[in-house]
């Protein structure tokens, strides 16, 4: 009762907020990231550590792994890719919704890591554009947490998308 | 008694397939037997059925590429025996104008990925092998990577720009 006497007191006067459309979605975007994990290697180990009891991602509203790419928002690119698999990668990619984000977990994601060799990709910005590069060989589950919290910056602030300003001109 | 029970192995070997088998040695404990290519198949099948080899497991199959040598190429079969719990490394040399050698999947099954990863990287062709083609690089790969003489920095990229 004393809650509808309240409600009923809220839209004589006081009790309201102004807020835009956009940080309202914004809003709502930043704590409901659905990642999808593309893992090939070791990177993928801190990542269900990420996910698991101990380090907890749901804190940030990022736990729902969807397993489907057209389900997801968020691509976690978590190891090492390879000529062979940058197709696959990229379909996968292609497969997401808009608006969607991509992470570059660990030091091969990025760049190639320690392999430079007939196989490996030099990072997977050479064929997806990248939101959040987190380094590390591999990084442990809190700089999942901090790529995480970053990419909720760039939603709340609105700042334009790596899809947006790709390919990268130089 | 184990090194005694190692010579036997190559002893039955020299034996049995005197003229196909180069050479041997025993360095430190492990049983090394270079042969000819003619008739692997058959030096195979003996080492798998032998009551004293009971080589019944092919734990790897790898090739080596010794750039400048005469014969270049070589294959080198590891086999293992659960039963007498030994092993033996038996090593072919190839030519690099017919890298060629015949395929053991009629021996040991499980040869037959080891067999398409030595085609793959060293371009060694396996006759009679039920399905080589490459297993590890795309099929839209060209040449050999492990081969001494391919280009330490070519890249061939699926998507994206040249390296």
């Amino acid at each position: 009762m004393a809650v509808e006497k309240q409600a009923k007191g809220g839209a004589k006067g006081g009790g309201y907020a102004l807020t835009t459309l956009e940080s309202m979605i914004a809003w709502g975007r930043k704590y409901s990231i659905y990642p999808f994990t593309f893992a090939t290697a070791c990177c993928g180990i801190e990542v269900m550590g990420a996910f698991g009891t101990h380090y907890d991602l749901s804190r940030f509203g990022a736990e729902v792994v969807r397993f489907s790419p057209r389900q997801a928002d968020l691509l976690l690119v978590a190891g090492t890719v390879n000529y062979k698999m940058a197709p696959v990668l990229v379909r996968i990619y292609e497969q997401m919704l808009e608006p969607k984000w991509v992470v570059a977990m660990g030091a091969c994601a990025s760049s190639g890591g320690f392999y430079n060799n007939y196989t490996v990709l030099q990072g997977i910005d050479k064929v997806i554009p990248v939101d959040v590069y987190i380094p590390g060989c591999p990084p442990n589950p809190e700089g999942i947490i901090d790529a995480v919290v970053a990419l909720q910056k760039l939603i709340e602030t609105g700042a334009p998308r790596a899809s947006e300003r790709w390919p990268i001109k130089i | 008694m184990t090194d005694q029970r190692i010579s036997i192995v190559l002893a039955k070997l020299i034996e049995r397939f005197g003229g196909e088998v180069v050479s041997t040695h025993s360095d430190f404990g492990d049983d090394t037997a270079l042969v000819r290519r003619e008739r692997i198949v058959e030096i195979c099948a003996f080492l798998r059925d032998d009551a004293d080899c009971r080589f019944d497991f092919a734990m790897d199959l790898t090739g080596v590429d010794y750039l400048g040598e005469t014969p270049r190429f070589e294959v080198v079969y590891h086999l293992y025996s659960l039963k007498n719990r030994q092993r033996v490394r038996i090593k072919v040399r190839l030519g690099e104008e017919d890298p060629e050698i015949d395929s053991v999947v009629p021996v040991w099954p499980g040869i037959n990925w080891y067999e398409r990863e030595a085609y793959d990287m060293y371009g060694i062709i396996f006759r009679n092998h039920p399905n080589l083609k490459r297993i590890l690089m795309y099929d839209e790969f060209v040449g050999h990577p492990l081969r001494k003489d391919y280009p330490k920095t070519k890249r061939q990229p699926t998507l994206g720009p040249e390296e």
